[in-house]
């Protein structure tokens, strides 16, 4: 837009080459982005793909569904996988209701107090604490109560009657204590983000029509978060599947040669249904556990058993974060506010 | 709005000359009321809960490491002094040296190699699904990064172990070895090493960077990045020079989330980078974290009540420490952001 005509010329090619360089290193901004994007997602088909290639061979019907033997050749999974069943099955029981209370509390109830502030603050930060500083936790409180000396009471059950013994011992309960305690603050985060999704205008036709705040929440809110809610304790039980360093820590056994109850065939679970009250009180290995004591054996052989270990660990983990996936997509769709 | 709301108004009507109808107002312990009130209470239990766990953390840290009862906790025996600066950890020998040195040490060279690697990829990626992405990309890749974050640790551990120490590091650093090619270079490598853990701890911590760093860009308001192409700034320069300077308390945050997320790892470090303490800033050497140094001592027997069980604690206070440390600055940079932005 320059007036002076002789200085347009020079001036023109000059600021061409510049844009001219300015878009290079656009481009090459660009494509820096996109390939490190794309590194994440290689690395991750490598892994997929070494793991498969190791486990091929020792992945067999076997290798799932008999306890672990001495030999390699015998190497099995059955205990961690039914351990790890137990353990995220009570962790979820423990950590939903509370977990989604705390939620409830937090979104619905709370006043914007310094407390509240403090408790939200915290729960973040909880999510943050290192796993292994949980599983020390859970040693002391659960496993070894500090030291309690070890009394056993019998706790009648209706059908069965059964004894508890106190402190838990490295068992699955204690274990499961654990990760609840780990689980938690990824619950509530999720639960409240998926109550904060509701929309007020669902709480206030519930108050006009004369709803309580209970009320309202139960039966209005509540239904309302449920996918939410659901998919964030999906993610979260998977990876309390995945943890093993808290389980490493809390002592589980090393070699286990009974699935939890003791359990010697699937009928036992209805002619022996005592068992099923005795199962949270028995020493237990987990899945990433089995994998963890399976690579560091020196023989070679394992590394191959830890393979296909974890072959089954992810195909689990796909599972379950694939119906996370289905339910929030199918619920998705259903409610239009 | 709710029936807790239906106050009465005492200074209207004089007490004892209430009339029927300011009756139906006034305050009644009914059945419904008082179940409202319990649950309210009962859900406050379960938010304060959480709050307990920091406490029972932190006590159970406090007992067995700083003054348990009777002079029994790790520091009444072993001076906080020679614990912080001492430069050898032999706990499991006959002569004791409780020198946390080398553990720092070892954590400090898996968190700045997991940083190096994650930090960039983590922010580059996110740049890359803000700013650059197609809708339907981004739709794809980021369940895909979310996979990335789903994969357990102690798989990460085995990954690091048995490819990425045999066939990427070794054939880097001594293709003479690996190749039997006599005139190659050979640098040693230890088949446990702190580079093959610090690799993927830093992949680990990639999709923790990116999808919290997304967020922030996301939230930066268009309007700037408008302003800036309206001065003829190319993507480039919008996006270097006004939208990740305007996010960048929030990338911080982020850094400092995962960057302590690193610091915890456990499992993964403890499979790829070896147990043995080592005062060493060579990262091909094998290392032992402090993570890694309280799994083996506690999936071996260390009895109950001795000090190397005592040290365990100590070791984890200290982990426990920085990384709430991390966290709570984080959290506190990330409520800051939110508060400039919306």
């Amino acid at each position: 837009m320059s007036t002076v005509p002789n200085q347009t010329e020079p001036d023109h090619s000059a600021s061409a080459r510049q844009i001219d360089s300015r878009h290079s290193i656009g481009k090459l901004f660009e494509f820096a982005c996109w390939a490190s994007t794309w590194v994440s997602l290689i690395v991750l088909l490598v892994l997929l793909a070494s793991v498969g290639y190791q486990a091929t061979g020792w992945l067999s019907w076997r290798f799932v569904t008999s306890l672990d033997g001495v030999k390699v050749q015998e190497a099995g999974l059955l205990a961690g996988l039914v351990g790890s069943f137990w353990l995220v099955s009570i962790t979820a029981l423990m950590s939903v209701p509370l977990g989604v209370g705390a939620a409830i509390y937090l979104e619905e109830y709370a006043k914007p107090t310094l407390f509240t502030r403090f408790i939200r603050l915290n729960i973040a930060n909880l999510a943050g604490v290192p796993s292994i500083v949980y599983g020390i936790l859970g040693f002391t409180l659960f496993v070894r109560m500090f030291g309690l000396p070890k009394a056993t009471y019998a706790v009648s059950l209706g059908f069965t009657t059964f004894s508890l013994q106190l402190p838990l011992g490295r068992s699955i309960i204690a274990g499961a204590m654990t990760l609840t305690l780990l689980s938690l603050p990824v619950v509530i985060i999720a639960a409240q983000e998926a109550l904060r999704s509701v929309p007020a205008s669902v709480r206030h036709a519930s108050y006009a029509l004369g709803a309580s705040k209970w009320q309202t929440i139960w039966f209005q809110v509540l239904p309302a978060a449920i996918p939410g809610i659901l998919t964030g304790v999906i993610l979260a039980m998977s990876r309390a599947i995945g943890e093993s360093a808290p389980i490493a820590v809390l002592g589980a056994a090393t070699y286990i040669g009974y699935v939890p109850g003791k359990f010697k065939s699937l009928s036992e679970v209805v002619t022996q249904p005592q068992k099923l009250a005795a199962a949270p009180f028995d020493q237990f290995t987990a899945v990433p556990l089995q994998i963890y004591n399976w690579v560091n054996e020196p023989k070679q052989e394992y590394q191959y058993v830890a393979a296909a270990g974890i072959v089954v660990l992810l195909a689990v983990l796909l599972l379950l974060n694939g119906s996370a996936i289905f339910i929030r997509q199918h619920f998705q769709k259903k409610i239009r506010w | 709005m709710t029936s807790d709301s239906t106050d009465p108004a005492p200074s209207a009507a004089p007490a004892g000359r209430m009339s029927a109808n300011t009756r139906e107002l006034g305050f009644r312990l009914t059945w419904g009321r008082t179940r409202e009130v319990a649950i309210q209470f009962g859900l406050f239990l379960c938010a304060v809960l959480t709050t307990l766990v920091t406490l029972a953390i932190a006590a159970v840290l406090f007992v067995e490491a700083v003054a348990g009862p009777g002079g029994s906790a790790f520091f009444q025996q072993v001076s906080v002094v020679e614990f912080l600066t001492g430069t050898e950890w032999t706990p499991q020998y006959t002569e004791k040296k409780f020198g946390v040195l080398p553990l720092v040490c070892g954590t400090l060279q898996i968190t700045v190699i997991a940083a190096l690697i994650g930090l960039p990829l983590g922010l580059l990626s996110a740049i890359y699904l803000s700013e650059y992405a197609a809708p339907r990309t981004r739709a794809i890749i980021k369940p895909a990064l979310e996979i990335l974050a789903g994969i357990p640790t102690v798989v990460y551990g085995y990954f690091a172990l048995t490819f990425i120490t045999p066939y990427v590091i070794k054939p880097l650093l001594q293709p003479g070895a690996v190749f039997k090619i006599s005139w190659l270079w050979n640098i040693p490598v230890d088949g446990f090493n702190a580079l093959s853990g610090g690799i993927v701890v830093g992949l680990m911590i990639v999709p923790l960077i990116s999808s919290l760093s997304e967020d922030v860009l996301r939230a930066v308001p268009r309007t700037l990045r408008e302003a800036g192409y309206a001065l003829g700034s190319t993507k480039f320069d919008v996006c270097t020079k006004i939208v990740v300077p305007s996010a960048l308390s929030g990338i911080f945050a982020a850094f400092l989330l995962a960057v302590s997320r690193a610091i915890g790892e456990t499992m993964a470090v403890t499979i790829a980078s070896g147990q043995k303490p080592t005062l060493t800033l060579n990262p091909l050497m094998q290392i032992e974290t402090m993570t890694a140094y309280i799994v083996n001592v506690m999936s071996g027997d260390a009895a109950v009540g001795t000090i190397e069980y005592k040290s365990l604690y100590a070791v984890a206070l200290v982990l426990f420490l920085v990384t709430l440390f991390m966290n709570w600055v984080s959290q506190m940079v990330l409520e800051r952001y939110r508060e400039v932005y919306q």
